[in-house]
This record gives C-alpha cells, sequence and structure tokens, in this order.
C-alpha cells in the first residue's frame, strides 16, 4: 500500500499448470486446480517437489496475514492435530506485477459430513459428532473460538473415518467479536444469541451443522415466526437425528456451556444406544427358538383334537 | 490500551450520482479529514451485469481511503460487516504503516516486510481493531430505485450492530438517507450505540429520482463533531506508542 490513490488489487486468478515462486523462500509450486473458493481468497491444489499441498492466495493481504497467525497459534498447541499444518508463508509477483500473498498448507484428503452420512448412514453420526466436539473442546481450552464453523470447513477423511476441520478463516480468541460466519450457522443471523466469540457460539453451529445434513438447501429466517419455534420444527422433521434430537436442542439453545458437557451427553446418547442394541439382539436370539416351540405345540393341540375326533363316534 | 476513535461513511447506494459536486473528490476530502468513506453498491437480484454507473462505487472509497464491494441485496448483510472491518483493518494499517516510515525510513511499509515480521504487526493491528472506538455515518441512497433494497438494508444494518457490538471497543452509529426533503441529507436516527430502534424509525422512504451523492457525502461528513475534526491531516487520531504492547 504505498498509495491509498492506486487502484484496488484485483482478484486473483491462478490456472493449472501457472507456477507461483516465493519473492522470500524461493519455493516454487505448480497449480493442479481450483479446490475452494472463499469470501477471502482461494484455495489451490498444487504440487511442491512431487507432493501434492493446499496453497490459498488472496488479494487481502492483511486477512492472509491473520489466518497465518492463527495457524502459528494452533501449532503451538497441537500434539494434538487442529486445522491443517502450516508449510510456507510467502508472498508472490503475479503477472500483473501486484504482490499477493499466500499460504501453503497440507492437502487434507476426505468427503464432506454430508456425503459421508450419506454413503455410510446414520449410525455415524453420534460417533463424529463426539469427534467434532472433541476437537472443538480442545480449540476452546487453547483459548480460541472456531467461529466459521460449517459443512464446507468439516472433512471426514478415510480409514479410520477422522473429523478434520479445515478454514481457520474465521478463528476468533475467546471473548472478541466473531470475525467471519455463514448465516444459516450463525446463531446471530437466527436472533438467538450475540457474535461474541465464545463456546456456546460454536456450539449452536454444531447443531446446525447436523441439521444442514438434512435440509441441504438450507433454509432462511421467517418474519413472524421466531427463530427457536422454526428450528424446532425443523429438528422435529429430521427423523434421522431423534436420537439426538435433546442434545442439539440444548445447543441451539445455548444451555451448553463447554464443549465437555455436550460432548459426555453425546456419549452417554451412543452408549444407551449401543445397549439397546445389544439387549435387541438378545431378544431376537430368544425370538429364533419360537417357531420350534410353535410348531410344537400346534402339532400337540392338534394331536389331541385328533384323539379325541376318533374316540368319538 | 488505548485507541482512539475510528471514524468511517459507510455509504449504500444502487446508482450513479447526478447531481452536484463530484463524490470522490469529497471523499478525498474526508479521508483528509480522518474519515474513512466506505461504499456498498447494490444490484438487483436479476442484474446479470455490472452497470457502468457503479464504476463511482469503486472510485469514491479509493479516494475516501476506505472499501468497496458491489453485491447483490442477498448477500448484503455480510457484505457490509465485512466491509467496515475491512476498512478499520486498512485505516490502522495505515498508521501502522505511517509509523515503521518515521521509523525504517520513507520506503518502508508492512507489506515490504518479510511475512514472519508482518505477522507480529498484524496482531498488533488486530488488538487495535478490537478495542478502539469506532463512529458511523451511514448514508443511505434513498431514489425511487431503492425501494425495493430498503428493507433489506434496514435487516443488514441491525446486523452490523449486532456484529460490531460483540467488540470489545464501543460503537457509535447514526443514519441519514439522501436526497432529504428539503436539504442534502435527512436525519433518520440519531447517534445511538446500537441499531435496535432501527426497525420503527426505518420509514418507507423514497424520493425523486436524483442522486446527489456528492452532496450528500459532504453533509455526513458534518455529522462527525466539528471539534473532533482535525484541522491538521498529520496528526494522528490516536497515539500509536500508546498502545503498550
Amino acid at each position: 500500500m504505498k498509495n491509498h490513490s492506486t487502484l484496488k488489487k484485483p482478484a486473483i486468478n491462478l490456472h493449472a499448470q501457472q507456477k507461483v515462486t516465493g519473492k522470500w523462500h524461493y519455493k516454487s509450486y505448480t497449480v493442479v486446480r481450483k479446490i475452494g473458493q472463499g469470501a477471502i481468497g482461494s484455495v489451490y491444489l498444487c504440487m511442491y517437489n512431487g507432493r501434492p499441498v493446499a496453497l490459498k492466495m488472496s488479494e487481502q493481504d492483511a486477512a492472509v496475514t491473520v489466518e497465518v497467525n492463527v495457524l502459528k497459534a494452533l501449532k503451538k498447541v497441537q500434539g494434538y492435530r487442529l486445522g491443517p499444518s502450516l508449510l510456507d508463508v510467502d508472498d508472490w509477483t503475479a503477472p500483473n506485477g501486484r504482490v499477493y500473498s499466500f499460504y501453503v498448507m497440507e492437502y487434507m484428503e476426505g468427503q464432506t459430513l454430508g456425503s459421508f452420512i450419506q454413503a455410510r448412514g446414520k449410525k455415524w453420526l453420534g460417533v463424529l459428532m463426539v469427534q467434532l466436539l472433541e476437537d472443538l473442546e480442545q480449540l476452546h481450552q487453547a483459548g480460541w473460538t472456531f467461529g466459521d464453523l460449517k459443512t464446507d470447513n468439516i472433512l471426514v477423511e478415510s480409514n479410520p473415518p477422522r473429523i478434520r476441520l479445515v478454514d481457520v478463516g474465521g478463528t476468533t480468541r475467546m471473548g472478541r467479536s466473531i470475525k467471519e460466519y455463514t448465516e444459516f450457522f450463525d446463531r446471530g443471523y437466527w436472533n438467538l444469541g450475540t457474535r461474541k466469540a465464545e463456546p456456546s457460539y460454536d456450539l449452536f453451529a454444531v447443531a446446525m451443522v447436523f441439521l444442514h445434513i438434512y435440509y441441504p438447501r438450507r433454509f432462511e429466517r421467517m418474519t413472524g415466526e421466531p427463530s427457536e419455534k422454526l428450528l424446532e420444527k425443523k429438528l422435529y422433521r429430521a427423523k434421522d437425528l431423534q436420537l439426538l434430537h435433546p442434545i442439539l436442542r440444548k445447543a441451539l439453545k445455548g444451555k451448553y456451556q463447554t464443549a465437555t458437557e455436550m460432548k459426555t451427553d453425546a456419549m452417554d446418547k451412543i452408549k444407551q444406544v449401543q445397549r439397546r442394541r445389544s439387549q435387541y439382539r438378545i431378544k431376537i436370539q430368544q425370538k429364533k427358538t419360537y417357531p420350534v416351540k410353535e410348531s410344537l405345540s400346534i402339532s400337540l393341540v392338534a394331536s389331541v383334537f385328533w384323539i379325541i375326533s376318533l374316540l368319538l363316534p | 490500551m488505548n485507541a482512539g476513535t475510528l471514524k468511517q461513511i459507510l455509504l449504500l447506494t444502487d446508482g450513479c450520482s447526478n447531481k452536484g459536486e463530484d463524490p470522490a473528490i469529497v471523499a478525498s476530502l474526508a479521508n483528509q479529514q480522518g474519515i474513512t468513506v466506505n461504499v456498498i453498491g447494490i444490484l438487483d437480484d436479476d442484474q446479470t451485469e455490472q452497470p457502468e454507473g457503479l464504476q463511482e462505487v469503486e472510485d469514491i472509497a479509493v479516494s475516501g481511503g476506505g472499501v468497496s464491494q458491489i453485491v447483490y441485496s442477498e448477500r448484503l448483510s455480510q457484505t457490509v460487516q465485512m466491509v467496515t472491518r475491512q476498512a478499520m483493518t486498512q485505516t490502522l494499517q495505515g498508521f501502522v504503516n505511517k509509523e515503521l516510515r518515521s521509523i525504517l525510513g520513507k520506503d518502508q511499509s508492512m507489506e515490504e516486510l518479510d511475512p514472519e515480521k508482518r505477522g507480529e504487526i498484524m496482531e498488533v493491528v488486530e488488538d487495535l481493531g478490537e478495542t478502539s472506538d469506532l463512529e458511523v455515518v451511514v448514508l443511505v441512497d434513498s431514489s425511487a430505485s431503492m425501494r425495493d433494497k430498503l428493507e433489506t438494508v434496514k435487516e443488514a444494518l441491525f446486523d452490523l450492530s449486532m456484529s460490531l457490538n460483540a467488540r470489545v471497543g464501543k460503537n457509535r452509529f447514526c443514519i441519514y438517507r439522501f436526497p432529504g426533503r428539503r436539504s442534502d441529507i435527512d436525519l433518520v436516527l440519531d447517534w445511538s450505540p446500537r441499531l435496535d430502534g432501527i426497525s420503527k424509525v426505518f420509514p418507507k422512504l423514497t424520493s425523486g429520482g436524483i442522486t446527489p451523492t456528492g452532496p450528500a457525502l459532504r453533509a455526513a461528513m458534518y455529522q462527525f463533531s466539528k471539534k473532533q475534526l482535525r484541522r491538521n491531516s498529520d496528526e494522528e487520531p490516536f497515539d500509536i506508542e500508546e498502545t503498550g504492547y
């Protein structure tokens, strides 16, 4: 920003096979394809030394720097994998002569939460919810709120299925104001709370993430209908979520103060279901002996009648 | 931490000015007074191409030291808060750059530092953005073509106040519409920390076909209490050294 009167920096679009070489560290990345676009810049799949990496570039230098700061802060509390790991931060002079900031992170492969549930079934709902809450628990304890928690920002890696949070663009220090959000998942939009960064902000979004699986086209707030009622109705109609209803409802109402509380409830629910399932199995085994008994008793009764009929003239 | 008051004008319009002085010139004047001018151009939901008139949107923001964005009305809420924040960061970065230049020499700015150092400075800018006080004069174009968009504008402003009131720093907003009945602008809502009352006061305000953006901007500029305006544009509205990082 040498001069305020220079024109706004145009948005940048990288094309396949383009080489991006850093101005400071001289590392060179070859673009394969674009894999995402957000409010701040785009993410590209690139190759570096024959290895896939994800590169994020934006015309908003400040925003890139802020995200890098978050990724660095998360690195310090790791040992536990929160978000993608940061590999490089640099600037690139584009063919148009302007300098763009970018950073490079680990490339994560996986399915979106929605498609995973569609493919593998609702029995995974509870497990994935617990995993998600575990990650948030760690993040909150480190003093951060995820902020822009939405289905697109949750990836499920396979073998074994494991949840990963991807975009830290909205990640905000506790007690501050949420930097970035998506309306559907934002409690402020539904008029059900503030945009202050605190655990309950993320937990509301968790509930909306699970609703979103069953309303992939989302829905909007209505004038004249309180959001609480509307969400309740939508929740009721998502029959697959039935087991998790009490937990989701509590999260939507902001009744959970920490991710740990919500996680404990979710785990209890899973155990309950497993117990019920094993009892059910026992019942089924018992049922299996029934047909034999049944046919025996029927034939017994029949034979008694037959003998009686013989005795009668 | 003492972080003074940031002053912004937020102009919401859907077209080109057609009366009075050049809004870009007024915007640069405002910028010299320490006010940042942000502009949001609102498109109709069925508008597929950007009309030429909206080039002015970018011109005003560039000379006003602010941020501009052209959006469909459905995306307005998020854009309003993003633009406001981005402009705050930009203004603060401007101060930091000035400071850097005075320490490290003429050609220094954040962009020329290596990413590592830039990151550290950005943390300070973020802190300032969270804690500094903010005053926004919202200026709503109420010419006839805006009629269908005013409901969305109302929602977006309500939303903006919710976002900003989650900050640590204090906020004050006031809303004006233009053209006014007899003057360049009419007051819709006087200085207030929240925009909760907005639903009552936001009337079905449409006026004739003229869009005197320039004169309206000038009038908006005077809404920041006059003694707060700096006579000398070299003075900083707050002292970076006092921020104590």
